[in-house]
């Protein structure tokens, strides 16, 4: 039996490790890709609590946030393309227009 | 514990076995002697009767022949692609049953691989991660042609997999479950005493799922990324000797995949209006356990109707001219998948008035 | 036993990938590894009593979301990240910093919470699919059809973003106010877009990302 809490504890490092790479890095797909690994540690604390739980509400909710991601990832790469097209490029520190 | 794990490596053995050592090499022959029955042309009748060592020269020519990589090739996803190909394909298949509960030595041993709760979920879920071989083989190519065709082909096959999906939902909406044991059991007792196959009442669901099935499986009429008269080969251009012929088996692999769920949803997977059943009982009673019978006799007319879905993907590719691709595209997006959400609904309604 | 098996390879078999996603300089290795991790995940799924939620994953996460990753990186042509000014030490520093000390609160609030604390084993009622509909179109049969609304406008707004720069439409005027039209715009998506060719109207917009691919390859 496993421990509920090496769950969650994985969970954050995931989390930690996904943070660090949306802070870290300049190219907008791999920020993307660790913004999505820190919905997925995200989902794993769900699942863990619903199970130490007994209520299915956690394993909904991940239903949901599933959808909310796939929206997410569709237009947050449609964006990528738009600003490709005006930029070419997709190094977010280079689309800087807006700064001061 | 022992027991089940000795049992299930048993069934998983059976599969592989059969797909790998069966299926593969006699499609291969199925194909070209079934076109050339087709085109009104002989075939290859050389080697040996009616040409039935052919797969097995085919198989001699790709080991010797040479191996070219490109020189500028992303090495470890070029390498990959072929076998990220087989795995889902081959994997897929553990959910698949050809049998009822059968009981040996006293215990219930289900015949398939893994009955688990989510069974066709599992299977659509896994039989999805197919589309990685293709887009890794076109990008890891380092060749525009190639990285074309992958595009094109990973694009077709996630419109399809809507479609089917659907397809598949009407399908269990009357069932009330993903096992698809059970998805067999509720055809056993459809309609009539000896059971209904589910093509009856859902043809359009059928349609739509085969149809679906040769998207999925880039054949024709839906093989334009792969086709040799268009983009050169398709994702496959840069690959020769071995590596190809890992592609073209786990198109072949991936075409019995779906032709098993089809024979399952639709056709009544390994059941025949109870006569296996019987014919078990019957030659149990002469000799031999009754497991054993029923496991064969399960797994025979399961592949056999595998083996009437593989006769019509290889006729249906030689009888019909290709879609161009934004006629696929649209087919797909404008005409399936409407049809298959009218469908779901349909079904949905039928259900409800008690019909299914 | 058996379970904590499982669980150690495929937590270590998450964690190295997602290192690799997060430290990787190829995107395209970035989103396979991706893949990784997101399968890790589900089998962690499963062991948690699951399977539908797992399934989900691989099916959604990994047979489409990131497919359209892999589509958007090859249509882009998204390099190895150029060498250019560095991110300061500092800034990745304090980055990683940051990451610690949310790791060690967080960790420290589990630890003194569950301890080791183990679970109830998995009951049939808890992992059934029935129950799970029953709640999901219950319960939350709102919830549902708001994000059934939620897809749509997603799909709306994605195809509109991702269009290509389509010429201005004429207010009145024939042929010469068309074609006075037209010509700035297709120079403005010249120059913006370099060597995107101009395609005919009419066309399917999920043919567009191949057609602009077609255009640039």
């Amino acid at each position: 039996m496993v421990p509920v809490a090496w769950y969650l504890l994985l969970a954050a490092l995931l989390f930690a490790i996904g943070t660090v790479g949306a802070l870290t890095r300049r190219n907008g797909i791999t920020i993307f890709l660790s913004i999505e690994l820190m919905l997925n540690s995200v989902n794993l604390t769900l699942v863990a609590y619903s199970r130490l739980l007994d209520d299915r509400t956690g394993q909904l909710v991940v239903f949901f946030v599933l959808a909310v991601a796939a929206a997410e990832a569709a237009v947050g790469l449609a964006l990528f393309i738009a600003v490709y097209r005006h930029r070419r490029t997709i190094d977010l520190d280079r689309v800087n227009l807006l700064r001061w | 514990m022992l027991f089940e794990l000795g049992a299930t490596a048993a069934k998983l053995g059976i599969f592989l076995v059969i797909l790998l050592g069966l299926f593969a090499p006699v499609m291969v022959w199925v194909e070209r002697r079934g076109s050339a029955l087709i085109q009104d042309r002989p075939g290859p009748n050389r080697l040996g009767p009616l040409g039935i060592l052919q797969p097995a020269a085919d198989a001699l020519k790709f080991f010797f022949k040479e191996d070219v990589t490109p020189a500028l090739a992303d090495r470890p996803l070029y390498l990959a692609a072929p076998v990220l190909g087989v795995l889902p394909a081959l994997t897929t298949f553990v959910f698949i049953p050809f049998g009822p509960t059968v009981e040996i030595d006293g215990r219930a041993v289900p015949l398939v691989v893994s009955d688990a709760s989510a069974g066709v979920l599992l299977f659509l879920a896994i039989a999805s991660l197919g589309v990685y071989s293709l887009i890794l083989a076109g990008y890891a190519s380092n060749n525009k042609y190639s990285l074309l065709g992958g595009l094109r082909a990973s694009a077709q096959l996630i419109s399809y997999e809507l479609a089917m999906m659907l397809a598949v939902v009407a399908v269990l909406i009357p069932v009330g479950s993903f096992r698809l044991t059970e998805v067999v059991a509720y055809q056993q007792e459809l309609w009539t005493p000896a059971g209904m196959w589910n093509a009856v009442p859902q043809v359009v669901g059928f349609f739509i799922f085969m149809v679906a099935a040769f998207a999925e499986t880039n054949r024709l009429p839906f093989d334009l990324p792969e086709a040799e008269s268009e983009l050169v080969a398709g994702f496959h251009t840069e690959y020769s000797a071995m590596r190809f012929a890992a592609f073209f088996m786990s198109e072949y692999i991936a075409m019995t995949t779906l032709s098993a769920l089809a024979a399952t949803l639709f056709l009544g997977g390994w059941s025949l209006f109870g006569l296996p059943e019987w014919a078990a009982a019957a030659l149990a009673g002469l000799v031999g356990p009754y497991w054993l019978w029923m496991g064969l006799l399960g797994l025979f007319v399961l592949f056999f109707k595998v083996a009437l879905f593989m006769a019509l993907f290889v006729w249906v590719r030689w009888t019909f001219p290709r879609f161009r691709y934004d006629q696929l595209m649209r087919l797909g997006w404008k005409v399936l998948l409407p049809l298959a959400l009218a469908n779901v609904i349909g079904v949905a309604a039928a259900t409800l008035a008690g019909w299914l | 036993m058996i379970e904590t098996l499982i669980f150690l390879i495929f937590a270590a078999l998450a964690l190295a990938s997602a290192l690799v996603v997060v430290l990787h300089r190829n995107p395209i290795y970035s989103t396979m590894s991706l893949v990784v991790t997101l399968i890790s995940l589900a089998v962690l799924f499963v062991l948690l009593g699951a399977p539908f939620i797992a399934a989900l994953q691989v099916l959604i996460y990994t047979g489409a979301i990131v497919v359209l990753f892999l589509f958007v990186v090859m249509l882009l042509n998204v390099g190895r990240e150029e060498i250019g000014e560095q991110r300061g030490l500092v800034q990745k520093g304090a980055a990683v910093v940051g990451a610690a000390a949310f790791l060690v609160i967080v960790g420290l609030t589990y630890l003194e919470g569950y301890g080791g604390a183990e679970m109830a084993p998995l009951d049939e009622e808890f992992v059934s699919l029935p129950g799970l509909a029953a709640e999901l179109f219950g319960r939350y049969l709102l919830t549902f059809e708001l994000v059934g609304l939620l897809l749509l406008v997603a799909v709306i707004a994605a195809t509109v973003l991702a269009a290509r720069p389509r010429p201005a439409v004429p207010a009145e005027g024939g042929a010469l106010a068309e074609a006075a039209a037209v010509e700035p715009a297709t120079e403005a998506d010249e120059r913006g877009a370099g060597v995107v060719t101009e395609r005919p109207d009419g066309e399917d917009r999920l043919v567009a990302s191949g057609g602009s691919a077609g255009g640039a390859g």
